[in-house]
């Protein structure tokens, strides 16, 4: 493969140089480092050393010629050596831009309202409004926000449905869990026993029966037995669901798989689910917060704990941390990292500190949605169910999407059911509105 | 103390692979593989001397962009410069964020400096204050060109030290031009040694072509320095012998004449002259050491050249230390 | 809870946080035995000595290079610069090092550092004794601007920003220094750096002020009250970087948004916001999105009818709001 010859940049702010004098004819030998050609910029003038050994095989510019730095100037290579193909020369001049669309003509009011604002236009489309029907408040008559909805609220006397978020909290959404998912015949809540972790004696222990086997407890067993209790005699664990179209994430991850290959980066579900975790923390830092007898500490930092199952090691959570300053794929490279260290059992012993909320992701294992319990001392974890085709309305026809629930468990000292639905509320969204 | 012999074959070494890898980088830019460079030929002597008279690693060092042998007596190696050069990801001064030469080493305590001028000097200055307050056993060494000791910041800087004596060495490199202008356009003083006295400090000057005159001048001022007597300005005087940087042409200001003149004080030949002398280092131990150099320069820019460049994202990080990621 | 003054606040989270950490010390023009010309660091110096107190040479670009090479070090300055008027000869040192130093060494060096300035005009102070500068810095990625408006937030805010490891330039509201009282718990609480608060909720047009211009959005939205008017008031306290959330989430409730300041108006901090409104809420505005500000005239003149004139008060907030309101 013969070597080019480019027309070097002498300086930061220069652009071309000017070819002035070839040391070398074409066919002639020349070794590497030795002058070759003498150019000059308005910034200064030197020889440039041949950047291979070989035969100059063939000069592209002439002396005397100004041209842009990185040209190819010419080729060095051995005798007989086929010369690549140059690129297509880019046709002169520029190509006559294309015919501008007719524009439609704009459809004509049909009564002078005045000036529409871009929020009372938006209002009049959501609830049907005829605006010449209603009489305007502002400016010069123009109907304002106030106008629009004094209208509707006298025209129905039902508001339109508002977001979760919105209603009071006295749905079985905001009902402990237990309450909702035990079985009827559960018996009541017991009072909260004092935070003594794992009793030697169980209230309530099993009598060993013939055939039964006494697993011994292992020191990973008994560090997540006891993080488990620890955590639901702290926190008031209450779980609320919503569920998310995947259909852009999944358009998305297919667009982008190979790209984030190339930088070595396995793209999962996982860093979409981290990413919307993300923007539901921004919007409501409440669940990226922890509970503390001074007040509700609310956290600057979004360090996500990524809760892995090692398999019979038991479950490890590694955090990312800063997680809230790392693009799609900063969040990708950390998943790959972090879970293939646990897996591995090479995390560093901070790695799995610090952490201001987690995600599991129970769906990998077919369950649709969970409970799950918070790692103290955070706010909340989110669960993560099977992405599922499933048929749902859309526009009243029956489309088939590929959904996920999404299962929020929240300490509920810190989060109301309102405050806890609006972080869900902006997760959900920010994956079924990828961009 | 003077240097032990291999300590001087150490300072003759660093001093050549300094000379040999800058040599290399001219050639990358004139074949069209860097953007650009800038050189410090010339001007080995005062920086390895400078260097060898601090406790490299645990002294603080806040350089400027003509360091690369000071950087090198440091421990930065070849191809981190190359890759410097090259603006590839990993080159430690900014993962490929600064023009090359401009250094940063977190790990010879070495701080990272920007392309205005005498603005590091001020950083040297709250080094020492630092320095001072925990009582620790460290001095910093700061380096400047001549005409840099015109900015307001320097005389800050130098002023700051004086008054909290702190453990600061302010090395002056006069090669006698700011770019075009020369020495004498910047200062109506002899040196810039003499600035120091107005401002209360000790104000050495040193033959910046002589490496060992160099190091017992800044040796006696760190001396004085970790003594609790405060900081001394050092004016090591030598010349630039290359154009001030790749965009450069100093055809247009002084004649060939002047430059062949002065290559005749080049500080390399005067150090082997003095090891030959002493009978530490003959023809052909010469002869090796420059071939070794040669061969670990070529290694060097080869993996250099492998070596990958960052993402065009990595653009938007670490603007805070928020985001910053410790492998 | 203790009632106190804003200045007090502030003398109370330095007096805190330089027990909290020994590594807090704090330089600038006579902040040692006098205690700041504001009396922000009164009784600090008997307190902690001459160590952690330390009376700078009267040169502003090197109280805040030499707190940079404080910081490098590990240490954490406070840096306090008399007036935000005389702040620009530091420009280099904040926008060049300080700002950069964590992007520039690609997260090596980063720079944990506070400079508080008083700012601001409405006191007699005239040109040099009266100007707003967060413009200047809220355009600056690597900074972090924060500006308090009542003794709570100004301990709170404070003490998380000698906390945070970025660099922070903390605006201090002068003419509210003795003006503005409020209730501070004793001890220990911070208030993160970012979030902005709703000060007084409202259904109507939201007001987004920071500084003194926030307590006269609070007169002048209780005026309006008395007229129908349901006025939300933003506190931004932060300016960079900004919290959208809350300032889009209270314009999407409203649909009007007026920003204040008393910076002059083109190129103001006010223009951001309205850009933000502009480009993240523009189907949720009934109105159009309206800055009251200073005008367009070097600073603050001397003279009371001259300063009075220029100053945007209670009176000029609440006329711009009713006809904003009323749009």
């Amino acid at each position: 493969m013969p070597t080019q010859v480019i027309m070097p940049q002498l300086g930061e702010s220069v652009v071309e140089g000017t070819l002035t004098r070839w040391l070398k004819k074409e066919g002639e030998p020349v070794a590497e480092l030795e002058d070759l050609l003498e150019v000059t910029t308005d910034k200064v003038a030197s020889e440039i050393p041949s950047p291979a050994s070989g035969i100059l095989l063939q000069v592209l510019v002439e002396e005397g010629k100004t041209v842009l730095a990185h040209t190819i100037l010419a080729w060095i290579g051995q005798p007989g050596e086929e010369i690549p193909a140059a690129p297509r020369p880019q046709p002169a001049g520029h190509a006559a831009p294309a015919a501008l669309p007719s524009s439609s003509p704009a459809a004509a009011p049909a009564a002078d309202l005045g000036f529409i604002s871009p929020i009372v236009m938006r209002l009049a489309k959501e609830y049907a409004v005829d605006l010449t029907q209603v009489k305007g408040s502002g400016e010069k008559g123009r109907i304002t926000k106030r106008d629009v909805m004094a209208y509707v609220e006298k025209r129905q006397p039902l508001a339109p449905v508002q977001a979760a978020w919105e209603t009071p909290a006295d749905g079985d959404l905001f009902r402990p869990t237990e309450l909702v998912f035990a079985q009827p015949a559960s018996a009541p809540v017991p009072a909260p026993a004092p935070v003594s972790v794992l009793p030697a004696q169980p209230a309530a222990s099993a009598a060993p029966a013939v055939g039964d086997t006494l697993i011994p407890l292992s020191p990973v067993r008994r560090a997540i037995a006891e993080h488990m209790v620890l955590s639901k005699h702290t926190s008031p664990h209450v779980t609320t669901v919503m569920e998310a179209d995947m259909s852009r994430v999944s358009a998305h991850r297919e667009a982008n798989k190979a790209a984030f290959a190339k930088e070595g980066v396995h793209l999962t579900f996982t860093a979409y689910f981290m990413a919307a975790i993300v923007a539901g923390l921004k919007a409501q830092p409440l669940a990226n917060a922890s509970w503390s007898a001074d007040g509700i500490l609310v956290h600057h930092a979004i360090n996500l704990g990524m809760a892995t199952d090692l398999g019979e090691g038991g479950l490890i959570v590694p955090v990312i941390r800063s997680a809230g300053d790392l693009s799609l794929l900063g969040l990708a490279r950390a998943v790959n990292d972090l879970s293939s260290r646990a897996r591995s059992k090479r995390l560093l012993p901070d790695e799995t500190k610090g952490g201001t909320f987690t995600l599991t992701n129970h769906g990998t294992g077919g369950s649709l949605f969970a409970t799950p319990i918070i790692t103290q001392p955070q706010a909340g974890i989110l669960g993560a169910g099977r992405i599922q085709k499933r048929a749902v309305v859309i526009n009243d026809a029956i489309a088939i999407r590929p959904m996920v629930y999404l299962s929020f468990t929240f300490d509920h000292r810190i989060l109301d059911g309102a405050a806890a639905d609006h972080f869900l509320a902006k997760v959900a969204e920010t994956l079924q509105n990828w961009v | 103390m003077d240097p032990s012999p291999d300590q001087k074959l150490d300072m003759y070494r660093l001093m050549l692979l300094a000379r040999r890898l800058d040599e290399r980088a001219w050639v990358l830019h004139r074949q069209g593989k860097i953007a650009f460079h800038i050189s410090g030929i010339g001007h080995e002597a005062a920086q390895v001397g400078a260097a060898f008279a601090i406790r490299r690693g645990s002294d603080w060092v806040t350089p400027y962009y003509r360091d690369l042998a000071l950087m090198l007596a440091l421990g930065m190696t070849p191809a981190e410069f190359l890759m410097g050069l090259m603006g590839k990801r990993d080159e430690p001064n900014s993962g490929g964020r600064q023009m090359p030469s401009h250094w940063s080493l977190r790990r010879a305590n070495a701080v990272s400096h920007s392309a205005p001028v005498a603005t590091q000097s001020v950083h040297a200055a709250g080094i020492g204050l630092a320095i001072k307050l925990r009582g620790d056993d460290k001095v910093v060494l700061t380096t400047i060109g001549e005409g840099s000791t015109s900015q307001g910041e320097w005389y800050e800087a130098v002023n700051w030290a004086a008054v909290h004596r702190l453990p600061v060495i302010f090395i002056v490199q006069n090669n006698q031009y700011a770019i075009s202008v020369r020495a004498e356009k910047q200062m109506a003083v002899q040196s810039a040694a003499d600035k120091a006295c107005g401002l209360g400090l000790p104000g050495i000057m040193v033959d910046g072509t002589d490496v060992f005159a160099v190091h017992r001048a800044v040796k006696d001022a760190v001396d004085n320095a970790r003594a609790g007597n405060g900081a001394t300005v050092i004016e090591t005087r030598m010349y630039r012998i290359t154009p001030h940087s790749s965009d450069d042409d100093d055809r247009t200001y002084r004649s060939r004449e002047e430059v062949e003149e002065n290559k005749r004080r080049d500080p390399l030949l005067l150090a082997r002259a003095r090891l030959q002398e002493e009978g530490l280092l003959s023809e052909s131990q010469y002869d090796e050491m420059d071939t070794q150099i040669k061969a670990s320069i070529e290694e060097a820019v080869k993996q250099a050249e492998a070596a990958p460049y960052p993402a065009g994202e990595e653009a938007l990080h670490p603007v805070y230390a928020e985001e910053v990621r410790h492998a | 809870m203790p009632e106190m003054t804003l200045i007090e606040a502030i003398r109370q989270a330095q007096d805190e946080e330089l027990a909290r950490d020994p590594n807090v010390f704090i330089t600038g023009e006579d902040v040692g035995v006098r205690g700041g010309v504001f009396r922000a660091t009164m009784g600090l110096y008997d307190k902690y000595g001459p160590n952690r107190l330390i009376d700078s040479p009267l040169a502003e670009d090197s109280i805040v290079g030499v707190g940079i090479g404080a910081a490098l070090y590990g240490m954490r300055p406070i840096l306090e610069i008399q007036f935000a008027d005389f702040i620009h000869p530091a420009l280099n040192q904040i926008i060049s090092e300080a700002a950069k130093m964590c992007y520039r060494s690609n997260g090596e060096w980063t720079v944990p550092l506070v400079i508080r300035a008083p700012y601001g005009g409405g006191i007699g102070g005239g040109l040099y004794h009266s100007q707003s500068v967060e413009a200047l810095f809220a355009h600056v990625p690597g900074l972090k601007v924060v500006i308090p408006s009542t003794p709570y937030d100004a301990k709170g805010l404070l003490k998380a920003a000698v906390r945070d490891p970025n660099p922070i330039i903390f605006l201090e509201p002068k003419k509210g220094y003795r003006l503005i009282k409020g209730e501070v718990p004793e001890g220990e609480y911070v208030v993160p750096i970012g979030p902005a608060r709703i000060s007084r909720p409202g259904r109507d047009l939201s007001l987004f002020a920071y500084g003194m211009m926030h307590h006269y959005a609070l007169q002048a939205a209780q005026k309006l009250e008395s007229e129908g008017i349901d006025v939300e008031v933003v506190d931004l306290r932060t300016l960079y970087p900004v919290d959208k959330e809350t300032i889009l989430n209270s314009v999407r409730k409203t649909s009007r948004a007026l920003i204040v300041h008393e910076d002059n108006l083109t190129g103001g901090y006010g223009a951001e916001i309205a850009a933000i409104i502009a480009d993240e809420a523009f189907t949720d505005l009934d109105a159009p999105v309206r800055r009251l500000a200073g005008p367009d005239v070097p600073a603050v003149p001397f003279s009371h009818p001259m300063q009075d004139w220029f100053m945007v008060n209670p009176e000029k907030i609440a006329a711009a709001a009713r006809k904003l309101a009323q749009w």
